[in-house]
């Protein structure tokens, strides 16, 4: 006690554990926060306009009528709002973000500085070629170190993102198809039942009929079925690897083998590429075309930090279709570009972005590479894939593992068999772990796991960050073991907003904020 | 009307005379979770037993669902357009999906009884 009689030592806790409702609805640091827009405060301002603008108007009667809708407030106003929303949010910078499939790993601050170098940041896309040869060259040794990795002569760096990057794939697959007079024909695409979504739905896209690989006990590709389904109507094959259970297939060598031997090509999902960089060459393994996650194996940033950027890797066969602009010369001769058939680029399907695709992440995914060289490239796979196993090693005798105890590649998938008769799901176990100051780690998918939990860890956390994550996990699990349901049920209790209604969400959208959204839902 | 009957993709079959009303199982709704969207097949569509023929989304998962008899599409339940949740309240009664004129009905014969079903969800 101080002499005032204070106590020195905090309170015990009340007695339901419940933290009390503020006034505010903050909680100290952690402060409610409305959106922008419900803070206008009309004639508030942070600068100082001219009242009459001189300018005579030139856009006669289509010039906007109703209000523009945008706040008013001063300058205070809006840096405390957007400091204040910054704080509640959950990145890589601020703890361990077990995202299966995602990769999220650290981006390291050289290739921020990197990045911002004016040379590279201040660049216009329609400067004339002579004046941005060194943005070019960078391309250039960017092109030149993905090739050498994934051991294929083809890179396509437009693309921006995943998605995007398995579309230029197979828009390259369907050109190449198209010029031997075999598109009309092949009109299937083969993916795994445990495909990212994005495959299916990308074939879909260009027309094709996806069928459905099963999958054998093992999680992996089963062989004779996938042989069976092959016939002359068959494009191609989209396949993950490491796939999306976490595990290498290793029957990847007798799949090219067959798709190449009925005329078809091998896309590879390059997503996981992180588990085998400078280990396995893609090339190797028979693959046609791969996109590479630059925000996923380069370090750049994404999930709300940055964007994607998808370069696509071409073996020899489909490298001619790749998309336009093309990058050519060397160090020697200088860079210059090709951006029509007119210049020599008859054989391109295409352009598939207005310009380069995003220069920001080619900067800071070379800066990577350099700054890692080879030997840390392959020691940062390595290291990937023995976190993911440690995690594994150490979670597998109290939750569940599909695919029995054997190693996985850099993610450990669990299943919700070690939840059955608690009341317990997937989703509330993790919604549990946001209480312990973790960001949940991917759950349902994939789909061929019942409650999928997909935790990859990546090469950047220390070994006492995944023990006391483990050890959290651990602490969860036997919670769940002794029925102690209102945890998870209840969760997240501490998060700036408790369980939120999904099914509203999704059934009845508000995809934007009015003034009147209150009414709106009263209404109903 | 006949008993209830299902297939191994977790459809239900109610057959009144040569049509037979579809829909997916109280089990299938359980493992989906809150059913927030339905795509259903186009009136007088013909569908072949074992096609996929709709789709109902959750918030876990989208799945296809198959139809468990051949035939033409003769009606679809267009509440569940605006109120996906039948599938929850009452996957085997209000949240049918659709009606198909039975083309074959031998094709019934594979499909399992209530007690049969029951059986093969606890596997």
């Amino acid at each position: 006690m101080l002499k005032d009689g204070r106590p020195t030592r905090p309170l015990p806790a009340n007695d339901s554990g419940e933290p009390f409702a503020t006034f505010t609805g903050s909680r100290a640091l952690e402060q409610d926060e409305p959106l922008i827009f419900e803070m206008d405060s009309p004639g508030a301002v942070g600068v100082d306009l001219p009242t009459k603008v001189a300018a005579k108007t030139r856009l006669g009667d289509l010039a906007r009528q109703e209000k523009v809708g945008l706040p008013s407030l001063a300058e205070p106003t809006v840096v405390r709002h957007y400091t204040r929303i910054s704080r509640l949010n959950y990145g890589i910078d601020t703890g361990l973000f077990p995202l299966g499939s995602c990769t999220m790993k650290h981006n390291p601050r050289l290739n921020e500085r990197m990045a911002r170098l004016p040379g590279f940041a201040d660049l216009h896309p329609m400067q004339p070629v002579s004046t941005i040869q060194g943005a070019l060259a960078l391309m250039q040794h960017l092109k030149n170190w993905l090739s050498v990795l994934t051991g294929m002569p083809g890179v396509a760096l437009p693309p921006g993102a995943g998605a995007h990057g398995e579309l230029c794939g197979m828009m390259a697959i369907k050109a190449a198809l198209n010029s031997r007079g075999d598109g009309e024909k092949r009109r299937r695409v083969l993916a795994p039942a445990s495909a990212h979504g994005t495959n299916p739905a990308t074939a879909a896209m260009l027309g094709y009929q996806v069928d459905e690989i099963p999958e054998n006990d093992r999680g992996r590709v089963d062989l004779e079925a996938f042989k069976a389904m092959l016939g002359e109507d068959v494009a191609g094959i989209m396949l993950t690897n490491p796939n999306t259970c976490g595990v290498f297939e290793n029957d990847i060598r007798a799949i090219a083998d067959a798709i190449h031997d009925i005329g078809g090509f091998f896309y590879c999902d390059g997503a996981n590429f992180n588990a085998i960089v400078g280990r396995v060459r893609p090339g190797d393994l028979g693959v046609d075309a791969m996109h590479i996650n630059l925000h996923k194996t380069f370090s750049t940033p994404h999930g709300g930090g940055g964007p994607g950027a998808g370069p696509v890797v071409f073996s020899e066969a489909l490298a001619p279709f790749a998309p336009i602009p093309w990058i050519v010369g060397d160090d020697e001769t200088g860079f210059d570009l090709i951006e029509s058939s007119d210049q020599g680029a008859t054989t391109s399907f295409g352009r598939m972005k207005g310009f380069h695709g995003q220069m920001g992440m080619f900067t800071r995914a070379l800066t990577y590479i350099l700054s890692h060289g080879s030997d840390g490239l392959m020691q940062a796979s390595g290291d990937a894939v023995l976190a993911a196993n440690y995690v594994k090693a150490r979670l597998q005798d109290v939750m569940s593992a599909p695919f029995g105890d054997g190693p996985c590649m850099h993610e450990a998938l669990f299943d919700e068999s070690f939840l059955k008769d608690t009341g317990i799901t997937t989703l509330d176990f993790a919604k549990a772990m946001i209480d312990e100051g973790y960001h949940p780690m991917t759950m349902y998918f994939p789909l061929v796991v019942k409650g999928a939990m997909l935790i990859e860890p990546t090469e950047s956390e220390s070994k006492e960050s995944l023990d006391k994550f483990i050890d959290c996990l651990r602490f969860l699990a036997e919670e769940a073991k002794n029925r102690n349901v209102e945890r998870f049920q209840q969760a997240p209790r501490f998060a700036p907003r408790r369980r939120l209604d999904e099914t509203q969400a999704a059934r009845k959208p508000i995809l934007r904020w009015r003034p009147n959204v209150q009414e709106l839902q009263a209404a109903e | 009307m006949t008993d209830i009957l299902f297939s191994e993709e977790h459809e239900w079959v109610r057959v009144d005379g040569d049509v037979a009303t579809c829909g997916i199982s109280e089990y299938a709704q359980v493992q989906l979770g809150d059913v927030v969207f339905v795509d259903l097949p186009t009136l007088g569509a013909e569908v072949n037993k074992d096609d996929d023929c709709a789709v109902v989304e959750s918030v876990k998962a989208a799945s296809d669902v198959y139809a468990p008899v051949s035939g033409e599409v003769i009606e679809i339940n267009e509440a569940l357009e605006t109120d996906p949740g039948l599938v929850n309240s009452d996957a085997q009664g209000d949240g049918w999906f659709f009606k198909v004129k039975i083309s074959d009905a031998s094709e019934l014969e594979g499909l399992m009884d209530e007690a049969a079903y029951a059986k093969f969800c606890k596997g």
